[in-house]
Protein backbone atom coordinates (compact mmCIF):
# COMPACT_ATOMS: atom_id res chain seq x y z
CA UNK A 1 0.00 0.00 0.00
CA UNK A 2 2.36 2.13 1.09
CA UNK A 3 4.91 1.63 -1.72
CA UNK A 4 1.65 1.85 -3.90
CA UNK A 5 0.32 5.38 -2.71
CA UNK A 6 4.47 6.32 -2.96
CA UNK A 7 4.37 5.41 -6.44
CA UNK A 8 1.38 7.70 -7.15
CA UNK A 9 3.05 10.21 -5.64
CA UNK A 10 6.00 10.18 -7.93
CA UNK A 11 4.19 9.88 -10.74
CA UNK A 12 2.30 13.12 -9.56
CA UNK A 13 5.19 15.01 -8.95
CA UNK A 14 7.01 13.63 -12.60
CA UNK A 15 3.35 15.18 -14.44
CA UNK A 16 4.21 18.90 -12.60
CA UNK A 17 8.06 18.77 -13.60
CA UNK A 18 6.70 18.19 -17.61
CA UNK A 19 4.22 20.62 -16.88
CA UNK A 20 1.31 19.21 -17.56
CA UNK A 21 -0.45 20.85 -14.81
CA UNK A 22 -4.12 19.88 -15.32
CA UNK A 23 -3.38 16.78 -13.83
CA UNK A 24 -1.96 18.22 -11.33
CA UNK A 25 -4.74 19.73 -10.53
CA UNK A 26 -6.86 17.56 -10.53
CA UNK A 27 -5.34 15.46 -8.27
CA UNK A 28 -4.15 17.90 -5.46
CA UNK A 29 -6.83 20.66 -6.07
CA UNK A 30 -6.13 24.54 -6.50
CA UNK A 31 -4.54 25.13 -2.95
CA UNK A 32 -1.97 23.34 -2.89
CA UNK A 33 -1.07 23.62 -6.92
CA UNK A 34 -0.91 27.61 -5.98
CA UNK A 35 2.05 26.77 -3.49
CA UNK A 36 3.83 24.29 -5.17
CA UNK A 37 3.79 26.92 -8.17
CA UNK A 38 4.52 29.61 -6.52
CA UNK A 39 7.59 27.69 -4.54
CA UNK A 40 8.77 26.86 -7.99
CA UNK A 41 8.54 30.70 -9.64
CA UNK A 42 10.81 31.27 -6.37
CA UNK A 43 13.29 28.89 -7.53
CA UNK A 44 13.09 29.88 -11.05
CA UNK A 45 14.01 33.08 -10.38
CA UNK A 46 16.24 33.08 -7.44
CA UNK A 47 18.61 30.74 -10.31
CA UNK A 48 17.90 33.31 -12.71
CA UNK A 49 18.65 35.95 -10.74
CA UNK A 50 22.50 36.11 -10.73
CA UNK A 51 22.77 36.12 -14.66
CA UNK A 52 19.52 39.08 -14.69
CA UNK A 53 21.31 40.78 -12.35
CA UNK A 54 24.78 40.57 -14.56
CA UNK A 55 23.01 41.49 -17.62
CA UNK A 56 20.88 44.58 -16.02
CA UNK A 57 24.51 45.72 -14.38
CA UNK A 58 26.22 45.29 -17.18
CA UNK A 59 23.51 46.03 -20.02
CA UNK A 60 20.89 47.51 -19.03
CA UNK A 61 22.38 50.50 -17.07
CA UNK A 62 25.07 51.06 -19.45
CA UNK A 63 22.59 51.23 -22.49
CA UNK A 64 20.39 53.58 -20.50
CA UNK A 65 23.12 55.83 -19.57
CA UNK A 66 24.43 55.98 -23.26
CA UNK A 67 20.75 57.37 -23.53
CA UNK A 68 22.03 60.06 -21.18
CA UNK A 69 25.14 60.51 -22.44
CA UNK A 70 23.22 61.75 -26.19
CA UNK A 71 21.45 64.87 -24.16
CA UNK A 72 24.63 66.31 -22.45
CA UNK A 73 27.37 67.65 -24.30
CA UNK A 74 31.35 67.64 -23.92
CA UNK A 75 34.31 70.08 -24.09
CA UNK A 76 37.53 68.13 -24.25
CA UNK A 77 37.30 66.98 -20.98
CA UNK A 78 35.04 68.57 -19.07
CA UNK A 79 30.98 67.10 -19.31
CA UNK A 80 28.26 69.27 -19.43
CA UNK A 81 25.32 67.90 -17.60
CA UNK A 82 22.44 70.20 -18.62
CA UNK A 83 19.74 68.69 -21.15
CA UNK A 84 20.04 69.74 -25.22
CA UNK A 85 19.13 68.27 -28.34
CA UNK A 86 22.33 69.83 -29.87
CA UNK A 87 23.76 66.42 -30.58
CA UNK A 88 20.75 65.54 -32.63
CA UNK A 89 21.27 68.47 -33.72
CA UNK A 90 24.38 68.49 -34.85
CA UNK A 91 23.54 64.87 -36.26
CA UNK A 92 20.58 65.53 -38.50
CA UNK A 93 22.37 68.44 -40.00
CA UNK A 94 25.60 67.59 -40.55
CA UNK A 95 25.32 65.44 -44.22
CA UNK A 96 28.62 63.52 -43.20
CA UNK A 97 26.67 61.41 -40.41
CA UNK A 98 23.47 61.22 -42.74
CA UNK A 99 25.61 59.70 -45.33
CA UNK A 100 27.17 57.25 -43.11
CA UNK A 101 23.84 55.99 -41.39
CA UNK A 102 22.30 55.59 -44.66
CA UNK A 103 25.11 53.89 -46.10
CA UNK A 104 25.40 51.87 -43.33
CA UNK A 105 21.88 50.69 -43.41
CA UNK A 106 22.21 50.08 -47.02
CA UNK A 107 25.26 47.92 -46.78
CA UNK A 108 23.79 45.77 -44.05
CA UNK A 109 20.37 45.88 -46.08
CA UNK A 110 22.71 44.05 -49.00
CA UNK A 111 24.45 42.37 -46.58
CA UNK A 112 21.56 40.77 -45.27
CA UNK A 113 19.93 39.44 -49.20
CA UNK A 114 23.39 38.56 -50.29
CA UNK A 115 23.72 36.26 -46.28
CA UNK A 116 20.36 35.03 -46.83
CA UNK A 117 20.01 34.09 -50.39
CA UNK A 118 23.50 32.62 -50.78
CA UNK A 119 22.27 30.47 -47.39
CA UNK A 120 19.25 29.20 -48.02
CA UNK A 121 20.17 26.69 -50.64
CA UNK A 122 22.68 25.53 -48.44
CA UNK A 123 20.66 25.20 -45.32
CA UNK A 124 17.91 23.60 -48.02
CA UNK A 125 20.52 20.96 -49.34
CA UNK A 126 21.70 19.95 -45.65
CA UNK A 127 18.07 19.73 -44.51
CA UNK A 128 16.39 17.82 -47.33
CA UNK A 129 19.28 16.21 -49.58
CA UNK A 130 21.82 15.19 -46.97
CA UNK A 131 21.21 11.63 -45.03
CA UNK A 132 20.75 12.21 -41.29
CA UNK A 133 23.55 10.59 -40.25
CA UNK A 134 25.79 13.32 -42.04
CA UNK A 135 24.00 16.59 -41.43
CA UNK A 136 25.82 17.37 -38.46
CA UNK A 137 29.04 17.41 -40.20
CA UNK A 138 27.89 19.12 -42.46
CA UNK A 139 26.95 21.59 -39.75
CA UNK A 140 30.27 21.01 -38.57
CA UNK A 141 32.15 22.07 -41.84
CA UNK A 142 29.71 25.11 -41.85
CA UNK A 143 30.68 26.54 -38.86
CA UNK A 144 34.59 26.04 -38.58
CA UNK A 145 35.78 28.69 -40.55
CA UNK A 146 33.63 31.04 -38.93
CA UNK A 147 35.88 30.31 -35.92
CA UNK A 148 38.72 31.23 -37.43
CA UNK A 149 40.60 34.82 -36.29
CA UNK A 150 37.68 37.59 -37.28
CA UNK A 151 40.56 39.87 -38.32
CA UNK A 152 42.66 37.79 -39.82
CA UNK A 153 39.69 36.54 -42.17
CA UNK A 154 38.88 40.25 -42.76
CA UNK A 155 42.01 40.71 -43.42
CA UNK A 156 42.72 37.96 -46.19
CA UNK A 157 39.75 39.28 -48.02
CA UNK A 158 41.35 42.53 -48.90
CA UNK A 159 44.14 39.88 -50.07
CA UNK A 160 41.51 37.85 -52.23
CA UNK A 161 40.07 41.14 -53.38
CA UNK A 162 42.22 43.79 -53.75
CA UNK A 163 44.11 45.61 -56.83
CA UNK A 164 46.64 42.92 -57.29
CA UNK A 165 44.78 40.63 -55.06
CA UNK A 166 43.95 36.37 -55.45
CA UNK A 167 40.60 36.86 -57.68
CA UNK A 168 42.37 39.44 -60.19
CA UNK A 169 45.24 38.07 -60.63
CA UNK A 170 43.88 34.83 -60.95
CA UNK A 171 41.72 36.02 -63.67
CA UNK A 172 44.31 38.01 -65.60
CA UNK A 173 46.12 34.69 -65.42
CA UNK A 174 43.59 32.50 -66.64
CA UNK A 175 43.06 35.40 -69.22
CA UNK A 176 39.50 36.24 -68.60
CA UNK A 177 39.89 39.59 -67.98
CA UNK A 178 42.46 42.43 -69.17
CA UNK A 179 42.55 44.68 -66.15
CA UNK A 180 41.43 44.13 -62.22
CA UNK A 181 37.92 44.33 -61.60
CA UNK A 182 36.94 47.67 -60.13
CA UNK A 183 34.05 47.20 -58.65
CA UNK A 184 35.04 44.78 -55.81
CA UNK A 185 37.83 47.03 -54.93
CA UNK A 186 37.94 48.83 -51.69
CA UNK A 187 33.72 49.72 -51.76
CA UNK A 188 30.54 48.83 -50.26
CA UNK A 189 30.73 46.12 -52.49
CA UNK A 190 33.83 44.64 -51.23
CA UNK A 191 32.12 45.49 -47.61
CA UNK A 192 29.71 43.10 -48.85
CA UNK A 193 30.93 40.16 -50.02
CA UNK A 194 33.36 39.88 -46.90
CA UNK A 195 30.29 40.57 -44.43
CA UNK A 196 28.29 37.91 -46.49
CA UNK A 197 31.30 35.65 -45.21
CA UNK A 198 31.27 36.75 -42.10
CA UNK A 199 27.64 36.29 -40.97
CA UNK A 200 27.16 32.71 -43.32
CA UNK A 201 26.96 30.58 -40.53
CA UNK A 202 24.46 32.78 -38.19
CA UNK A 203 22.31 32.93 -41.94
CA UNK A 204 22.28 29.38 -42.12
CA UNK A 205 21.67 27.77 -38.98
CA UNK A 206 18.57 29.44 -38.31
CA UNK A 207 16.92 28.48 -41.89
CA UNK A 208 18.16 24.94 -41.28
CA UNK A 209 16.12 24.49 -37.67
CA UNK A 210 13.14 25.71 -39.28
CA UNK A 211 13.33 23.46 -42.51
CA UNK A 212 14.19 20.52 -40.11
CA UNK A 213 10.92 21.32 -38.39
CA UNK A 214 8.78 20.89 -41.49
CA UNK A 215 6.85 17.79 -40.91
CA UNK A 216 7.78 15.54 -44.15
CA UNK A 217 4.06 13.88 -44.43
CA UNK A 218 3.14 17.74 -45.59
CA UNK A 219 5.12 17.39 -49.00
CA UNK A 220 4.27 14.24 -49.70
CA UNK A 221 0.22 15.46 -49.53
CA UNK A 222 0.87 18.03 -51.83
CA UNK A 223 2.69 16.06 -54.45
CA UNK A 224 0.40 13.02 -53.68
CA UNK A 225 -2.53 15.98 -54.70
CA UNK A 226 -1.09 17.15 -57.87
CA UNK A 227 1.21 20.11 -56.93
CA UNK A 228 4.68 20.07 -58.67
CA UNK A 229 7.81 19.64 -57.08
CA UNK A 230 8.15 23.74 -57.92
CA UNK A 231 4.51 24.30 -56.71
CA UNK A 232 5.33 22.58 -53.82
CA UNK A 233 8.45 24.17 -52.62
CA UNK A 234 7.18 27.24 -53.47
CA UNK A 235 3.35 26.65 -51.14
CA UNK A 236 4.44 24.46 -48.96
CA UNK A 237 8.22 24.39 -48.37
CA UNK A 238 9.11 28.28 -48.78
CA UNK A 239 5.85 29.72 -46.22
CA UNK A 240 6.74 27.34 -43.60
CA UNK A 241 10.62 27.95 -43.54
CA UNK A 242 9.52 31.66 -42.89
CA UNK A 243 10.12 31.96 -39.60
CA UNK A 244 13.74 31.11 -40.24
CA UNK A 245 14.60 32.80 -43.34
CA UNK A 246 12.79 36.45 -40.51
CA UNK A 247 15.15 35.08 -37.90
CA UNK A 248 18.31 34.99 -40.28
CA UNK A 249 17.79 37.88 -41.54
CA UNK A 250 17.35 39.62 -38.49
CA UNK A 251 20.23 38.06 -36.79
CA UNK A 252 22.84 38.99 -39.89
CA UNK A 253 20.87 42.99 -40.14
CA UNK A 254 21.23 44.01 -36.45
CA UNK A 255 25.06 43.20 -35.91
CA UNK A 256 26.08 44.29 -39.60
CA UNK A 257 25.41 48.09 -38.33
CA UNK A 258 28.07 47.44 -35.19
CA UNK A 259 30.94 46.38 -37.36
CA UNK A 260 34.01 48.90 -38.22
CA UNK A 261 36.75 46.40 -38.74
CA UNK A 262 35.16 45.41 -42.44
CA UNK A 263 34.58 48.77 -43.62
CA UNK A 264 38.13 49.96 -42.12
CA UNK A 265 40.03 46.97 -44.18
CA UNK A 266 38.16 46.59 -47.40
CA UNK A 267 35.36 49.62 -47.30
CA UNK A 268 38.21 52.22 -48.71
CA UNK A 269 37.04 55.71 -48.44
CA UNK A 270 33.55 55.43 -49.73
CA UNK A 271 32.73 52.03 -47.89
CA UNK A 272 32.97 53.46 -44.39
CA UNK A 273 30.52 53.45 -42.07
CA UNK A 274 28.50 54.68 -39.11
CA UNK A 275 30.00 52.56 -36.37
CA UNK A 276 33.84 53.89 -37.57
CA UNK A 277 32.05 56.92 -36.63
CA UNK A 278 31.36 56.14 -33.26
CA UNK A 279 34.71 54.28 -32.79
CA UNK A 280 35.87 58.50 -34.09
CA UNK A 281 34.09 60.16 -31.94
CA UNK A 282 34.58 57.93 -28.65
CA UNK A 283 38.32 56.89 -29.03
CA UNK A 284 39.44 59.79 -30.98
CA UNK A 285 37.58 63.17 -31.18
CA UNK A 286 36.60 62.63 -26.89
CA UNK A 287 33.18 63.53 -28.28
CA UNK A 288 31.38 60.52 -26.43
CA UNK A 289 28.02 62.81 -26.16
CA UNK A 290 28.10 62.53 -29.64
CA UNK A 291 29.27 59.10 -29.72
CA UNK A 292 26.33 58.17 -27.79
CA UNK A 293 24.19 60.33 -30.01
CA UNK A 294 25.33 58.47 -33.36
CA UNK A 295 25.05 55.10 -31.53
CA UNK A 296 21.64 55.65 -30.22
CA UNK A 297 20.32 56.88 -33.69
CA UNK A 298 21.58 53.95 -35.12
CA UNK A 299 20.10 51.29 -32.56
CA UNK A 300 16.66 53.02 -33.15
CA UNK A 301 17.11 53.14 -36.78
CA UNK A 302 18.02 49.29 -37.05
CA UNK A 303 15.26 48.74 -34.01
CA UNK A 304 12.26 50.31 -36.58
CA UNK A 305 13.58 48.66 -39.63
CA UNK A 306 13.62 45.15 -37.70
CA UNK A 307 10.38 45.91 -36.53
CA UNK A 308 8.49 46.83 -39.37
CA UNK A 309 10.34 43.28 -41.23
CA UNK A 310 8.63 41.48 -38.33
CA UNK A 311 5.25 43.47 -38.59
CA UNK A 312 4.86 42.70 -42.66
CA UNK A 313 5.92 38.78 -41.65
CA UNK A 314 3.60 38.47 -39.07
CA UNK A 315 0.99 36.40 -41.19
CA UNK A 316 3.71 33.69 -41.43
CA UNK A 317 4.66 34.02 -37.96
CA UNK A 318 1.68 33.39 -36.64
CA UNK A 319 0.26 30.63 -38.94
CA UNK A 320 3.95 28.66 -37.22
CA UNK A 321 2.27 29.14 -33.66
CA UNK B 1 19.28 15.62 -60.49
CA UNK B 2 18.27 18.70 -58.14
CA UNK B 3 19.95 16.91 -55.86
CA UNK B 4 23.05 17.07 -57.91
CA UNK B 5 22.42 20.61 -58.72
CA UNK B 6 22.04 21.60 -55.02
CA UNK B 7 25.38 19.56 -54.06
CA UNK B 8 27.74 21.57 -56.74
CA UNK B 9 26.57 24.51 -55.06
CA UNK B 10 27.31 23.36 -51.34
CA UNK B 11 31.03 22.54 -52.59
CA UNK B 12 31.16 25.98 -54.19
CA UNK B 13 29.60 27.59 -51.18
CA UNK B 14 32.18 25.41 -48.80
CA UNK B 15 34.94 27.13 -51.02
CA UNK B 16 34.28 30.02 -50.66
CA UNK B 17 33.68 29.46 -46.89
CA UNK B 18 37.15 28.18 -46.99
CA UNK B 19 38.81 30.75 -49.08
CA UNK B 20 40.33 32.60 -46.14
CA UNK B 21 41.63 29.61 -44.28
CA UNK B 22 42.97 27.83 -47.48
CA UNK B 23 45.22 31.01 -48.42
CA UNK B 24 46.31 31.42 -44.74
CA UNK B 25 49.16 28.82 -44.75
CA UNK B 26 50.11 29.52 -48.14
CA UNK B 27 51.15 33.18 -47.14
CA UNK B 28 52.31 31.91 -43.74
CA UNK B 29 54.79 29.29 -45.15
CA UNK B 30 55.52 31.63 -48.08
CA UNK B 31 59.35 33.16 -48.67
CA UNK B 32 58.15 36.47 -49.47
CA UNK B 33 57.42 39.78 -47.63
CA UNK B 34 54.54 40.46 -49.79
CA UNK B 35 51.39 39.32 -49.39
CA UNK B 36 50.22 38.15 -52.73
CA UNK B 37 50.68 35.54 -55.56
CA UNK B 38 52.94 33.50 -56.95
CA UNK B 39 54.15 32.20 -54.29
CA UNK B 40 57.93 32.24 -54.30
CA UNK B 41 59.19 29.61 -52.09
CA UNK B 42 59.45 27.69 -48.57
CA UNK B 43 60.38 29.31 -45.47
CA UNK B 44 59.50 29.07 -41.54
CA UNK B 45 60.88 32.19 -40.81
CA UNK B 46 57.92 34.13 -40.05
CA UNK B 47 57.09 31.25 -37.11
CA UNK B 48 60.18 32.01 -35.63
CA UNK B 49 59.55 35.72 -35.81
CA UNK B 50 56.59 34.92 -34.07
CA UNK B 51 58.93 33.17 -31.44
CA UNK B 52 61.35 36.35 -30.90
CA UNK B 53 58.65 38.99 -29.88
CA UNK B 54 58.00 39.44 -26.16
CA UNK B 55 55.33 41.59 -26.73
CA UNK B 56 53.26 39.13 -28.77
CA UNK B 57 53.59 36.78 -25.92
CA UNK B 58 51.94 39.20 -23.22
CA UNK B 59 49.32 40.00 -25.51
CA UNK B 60 48.79 36.06 -25.70
CA UNK B 61 49.02 35.43 -22.44
CA UNK B 62 46.92 38.39 -21.34
CA UNK B 63 44.05 36.97 -24.34
CA UNK B 64 44.75 33.22 -22.08
CA UNK B 65 43.38 34.81 -18.96
CA UNK B 66 40.68 36.89 -20.28
CA UNK B 67 39.26 33.91 -22.12
CA UNK B 68 39.59 31.28 -19.47
CA UNK B 69 38.42 33.66 -16.61
CA UNK B 70 35.39 34.83 -19.32
CA UNK B 71 34.74 31.16 -20.19
CA UNK B 72 34.39 30.31 -16.31
CA UNK B 73 32.10 32.59 -15.87
CA UNK B 74 30.17 33.57 -18.38
CA UNK B 75 29.50 29.52 -18.00
CA UNK B 76 28.26 29.58 -14.64
CA UNK B 77 25.74 32.24 -14.88
CA UNK B 78 24.49 30.35 -18.10
CA UNK B 79 23.83 27.19 -15.75
CA UNK B 80 21.73 29.16 -13.65
CA UNK B 81 19.96 30.62 -16.49
CA UNK B 82 19.74 27.86 -18.47
CA UNK B 83 18.78 25.19 -15.53
CA UNK B 84 15.94 28.27 -14.46
CA UNK B 85 14.68 28.04 -18.15
CA UNK B 86 14.20 24.65 -18.83
CA UNK B 87 13.44 23.54 -14.98
CA UNK B 88 11.10 26.07 -13.99
CA UNK B 89 8.70 28.37 -14.82
CA UNK B 90 8.68 32.35 -13.38
CA UNK B 91 6.94 35.20 -13.62
CA UNK B 92 8.01 37.40 -17.38
CA UNK B 93 10.23 34.41 -18.22
CA UNK B 94 10.43 35.26 -22.07
CA UNK B 95 11.20 38.46 -21.10
CA UNK B 96 13.88 38.21 -18.82
CA UNK B 97 15.33 35.43 -21.04
CA UNK B 98 15.31 37.60 -24.13
CA UNK B 99 16.67 40.23 -21.81
CA UNK B 100 19.77 38.18 -21.00
CA UNK B 101 20.12 36.98 -24.85
CA UNK B 102 19.64 40.13 -26.20
CA UNK B 103 23.94 40.64 -26.69
CA UNK B 104 23.53 37.69 -29.41
CA UNK B 105 21.88 39.71 -31.93
CA UNK B 106 23.24 43.41 -30.37
CA UNK B 107 25.72 45.31 -32.32
CA UNK B 108 29.11 44.93 -30.38
CA UNK B 109 29.85 48.63 -30.84
CA UNK B 110 27.09 49.30 -28.98
CA UNK B 111 28.05 46.50 -26.07
CA UNK B 112 31.47 48.44 -26.47
CA UNK B 113 30.48 52.12 -26.13
CA UNK B 114 27.86 51.42 -23.30
CA UNK B 115 30.30 49.76 -21.44
CA UNK B 116 33.10 52.07 -21.93
CA UNK B 117 31.21 55.26 -21.20
CA UNK B 118 30.17 53.05 -17.81
CA UNK B 119 33.27 52.33 -16.88
CA UNK B 120 35.51 55.50 -17.83
CA UNK B 121 33.28 58.24 -17.39
CA UNK B 122 30.62 57.13 -14.53
CA UNK B 123 32.78 55.41 -12.31
CA UNK B 124 35.92 56.20 -13.04
CA UNK B 125 37.73 52.88 -13.38
CA UNK B 126 41.03 52.06 -15.14
CA UNK B 127 40.64 50.07 -18.16
CA UNK B 128 42.18 46.61 -17.28
CA UNK B 129 41.95 43.02 -17.90
CA UNK B 130 39.12 43.07 -15.72
CA UNK B 131 37.43 45.45 -17.85
CA UNK B 132 37.44 43.63 -21.14
CA UNK B 133 36.60 40.11 -18.87
CA UNK B 134 33.53 41.94 -17.83
CA UNK B 135 32.36 42.66 -21.32
CA UNK B 136 33.28 39.44 -22.51
CA UNK B 137 31.42 37.47 -19.98
CA UNK B 138 28.41 39.65 -20.88
CA UNK B 139 28.93 38.69 -24.96
CA UNK B 140 29.97 34.80 -23.99
CA UNK B 141 26.72 34.17 -21.89
CA UNK B 142 24.43 33.80 -24.36
CA UNK B 143 26.16 31.43 -26.06
CA UNK B 144 26.40 29.19 -23.42
CA UNK B 145 22.91 29.21 -22.58
CA UNK B 146 22.31 28.43 -25.66
CA UNK B 147 24.49 25.81 -25.58
CA UNK B 148 23.50 24.60 -21.94
CA UNK B 149 19.25 24.64 -22.79
CA UNK B 150 20.23 22.04 -25.05
CA UNK B 151 22.42 19.77 -22.53
CA UNK B 152 19.46 20.57 -19.84
CA UNK B 153 16.87 19.56 -22.43
CA UNK B 154 17.69 16.25 -23.18
CA UNK B 155 17.82 15.44 -19.18
CA UNK B 156 14.90 12.76 -18.20
CA UNK B 157 12.83 14.36 -15.62
CA UNK B 158 12.46 10.98 -14.69
CA UNK B 159 16.64 10.47 -13.00
CA UNK B 160 16.29 13.33 -11.06
CA UNK B 161 13.04 12.78 -9.41
CA UNK B 162 13.68 9.23 -8.74
CA UNK B 163 17.14 10.35 -7.14
CA UNK B 164 15.15 12.82 -4.86
CA UNK B 165 12.37 10.12 -4.04
CA UNK B 166 15.25 7.79 -2.29
CA UNK B 167 16.39 9.99 -0.28
CA UNK B 168 18.50 12.39 -2.04
CA UNK B 169 18.49 16.50 -1.44
CA UNK B 170 17.98 19.13 -3.98
CA UNK B 171 21.49 19.81 -4.19
CA UNK B 172 23.01 16.34 -3.78
CA UNK B 173 20.51 15.44 -7.02
CA UNK B 174 21.83 17.97 -8.54
CA UNK B 175 25.28 17.40 -8.15
CA UNK B 176 25.29 13.38 -8.25
CA UNK B 177 22.64 13.52 -11.04
CA UNK B 178 22.29 16.31 -13.07
CA UNK B 179 25.87 17.55 -13.46
CA UNK B 180 27.41 14.34 -14.29
CA UNK B 181 24.69 14.37 -17.45
CA UNK B 182 25.35 17.82 -18.20
CA UNK B 183 29.58 17.51 -17.84
CA UNK B 184 29.75 17.23 -21.71
CA UNK B 185 27.27 20.37 -22.10
CA UNK B 186 29.59 22.48 -19.54
CA UNK B 187 32.82 21.43 -21.25
CA UNK B 188 31.45 22.23 -24.65
CA UNK B 189 30.14 26.01 -23.06
CA UNK B 190 33.24 26.47 -21.84
CA UNK B 191 35.43 25.87 -24.88
CA UNK B 192 33.19 28.06 -26.96
CA UNK B 193 33.15 30.77 -24.68
CA UNK B 194 36.79 30.56 -24.68
CA UNK B 195 36.90 30.60 -28.23
CA UNK B 196 34.95 33.93 -28.55
CA UNK B 197 36.44 36.01 -25.96
CA UNK B 198 40.07 34.91 -27.40
CA UNK B 199 38.89 36.30 -30.59
CA UNK B 200 36.45 39.05 -29.81
CA UNK B 201 38.12 42.30 -31.08
CA UNK B 202 35.26 45.09 -31.02
CA UNK B 203 34.77 45.40 -28.16
CA UNK B 204 38.18 44.41 -26.71
CA UNK B 205 39.51 47.36 -28.61
CA UNK B 206 37.55 49.82 -26.64
CA UNK B 207 38.00 48.24 -23.29
CA UNK B 208 42.00 47.51 -22.98
CA UNK B 209 43.84 49.85 -21.20
CA UNK B 210 47.87 49.69 -21.50
CA UNK B 211 47.76 46.12 -22.29
CA UNK B 212 46.48 44.73 -25.57
CA UNK B 213 44.44 41.34 -26.05
CA UNK B 214 45.96 39.30 -28.63
CA UNK B 215 43.33 40.56 -31.14
CA UNK B 216 44.24 44.39 -30.64
CA UNK B 217 47.75 43.64 -30.96
CA UNK B 218 46.98 42.14 -34.27
CA UNK B 219 45.15 45.29 -35.49
CA UNK B 220 48.12 47.18 -34.39
CA UNK B 221 50.97 45.15 -36.73
CA UNK B 222 48.08 45.23 -39.45
CA UNK B 223 48.96 48.07 -40.27
CA UNK B 224 52.76 47.64 -40.98
CA UNK B 225 52.99 45.84 -44.30
CA UNK B 226 56.91 44.15 -43.19
CA UNK B 227 54.92 42.75 -40.25
CA UNK B 228 52.20 41.01 -42.52
CA UNK B 229 53.54 37.70 -43.09
CA UNK B 230 54.31 36.90 -39.00
CA UNK B 231 50.68 37.50 -38.49
CA UNK B 232 49.85 35.00 -41.23
CA UNK B 233 51.40 32.48 -39.49
CA UNK B 234 50.42 33.54 -36.18
CA UNK B 235 46.76 33.36 -37.71
CA UNK B 236 47.75 29.91 -39.13
CA UNK B 237 48.56 29.19 -35.62
CA UNK B 238 45.07 30.14 -34.34
CA UNK B 239 43.35 28.18 -37.08
CA UNK B 240 44.60 24.97 -35.87
CA UNK B 241 44.07 25.86 -32.67
CA UNK B 242 40.79 26.79 -33.00
CA UNK B 243 39.94 23.84 -35.06
CA UNK B 244 41.42 21.39 -32.35
CA UNK B 245 39.25 23.23 -29.96
CA UNK B 246 35.98 22.83 -32.05
CA UNK B 247 36.75 18.92 -32.73
CA UNK B 248 36.96 18.59 -28.70
CA UNK B 249 33.97 20.45 -28.20
CA UNK B 250 31.99 18.50 -30.35
CA UNK B 251 33.12 15.36 -29.22
CA UNK B 252 31.70 16.30 -25.41
CA UNK B 253 28.36 17.65 -27.32
CA UNK B 254 28.18 14.11 -29.20
CA UNK B 255 29.15 12.08 -25.63
CA UNK B 256 26.31 14.17 -23.72
CA UNK B 257 23.67 13.37 -26.50
CA UNK B 258 24.75 9.10 -26.22
CA UNK B 259 24.62 9.74 -22.55
CA UNK B 260 21.49 11.22 -22.16
CA UNK B 261 20.44 8.03 -24.88
CA UNK B 262 19.56 10.67 -27.75
CA UNK B 263 19.91 10.83 -31.46
CA UNK B 264 22.26 13.54 -33.00
CA UNK B 265 20.11 16.19 -34.53
CA UNK B 266 22.18 19.38 -35.45
CA UNK B 267 25.39 21.90 -34.77
CA UNK B 268 26.16 23.95 -32.00
CA UNK B 269 23.39 26.20 -31.50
Amino acid sequence: MCILGFQKGTRLHLSLARNSRKIWVSGLGKRSVFKINNRDQLRGMALVSPTLIYAILLLAVPLAVIFLFSFWTQDYLTLDRSFTLKNYREAFSDPLYRTLLFRSLWVAGGVTVVTVVLAFPIAYFVSFHVTPKRKSLWLFLITIPFWTSYLIRVFLWKVILGYNGVLNSGLIGLGLVDEPLTFILYNANAVVITLAHAFAPFAILPIFVSLEKIDRSLIEAAQDLGESKYQTFRRVTLPLAVPGIVASCLIVFIPTIGDYVTPRLVGGPNGLMIANMIQVQFLKLNNAPLGATLAVLAMVSVTVIALVFIFLNRKYLRSRS
Amino acid sequence: MKSRGLMIYAVVYLLFLYAPVLLLPMFAFNDSTIIAFPLTGFTTDWFSELRNTPALHTAVKNSVFIAVISAVLATLLGICAARAATKFDFPAKRGVMGFIMLPLVLPEIIVAVSLLVVMVQVLNLPLTNWSVIAAHVLICTPFSIAILNGAFQNIDGALEEAAMDLGETRWSTFRLVTFPLVMPGIISSLLISFTISLDEFIIAFFMTGANPTMPVYIWGLLRFPSKLPAVMALGTILVVLSIALLILAEFFRRRGLRRAGLKDTGGFL
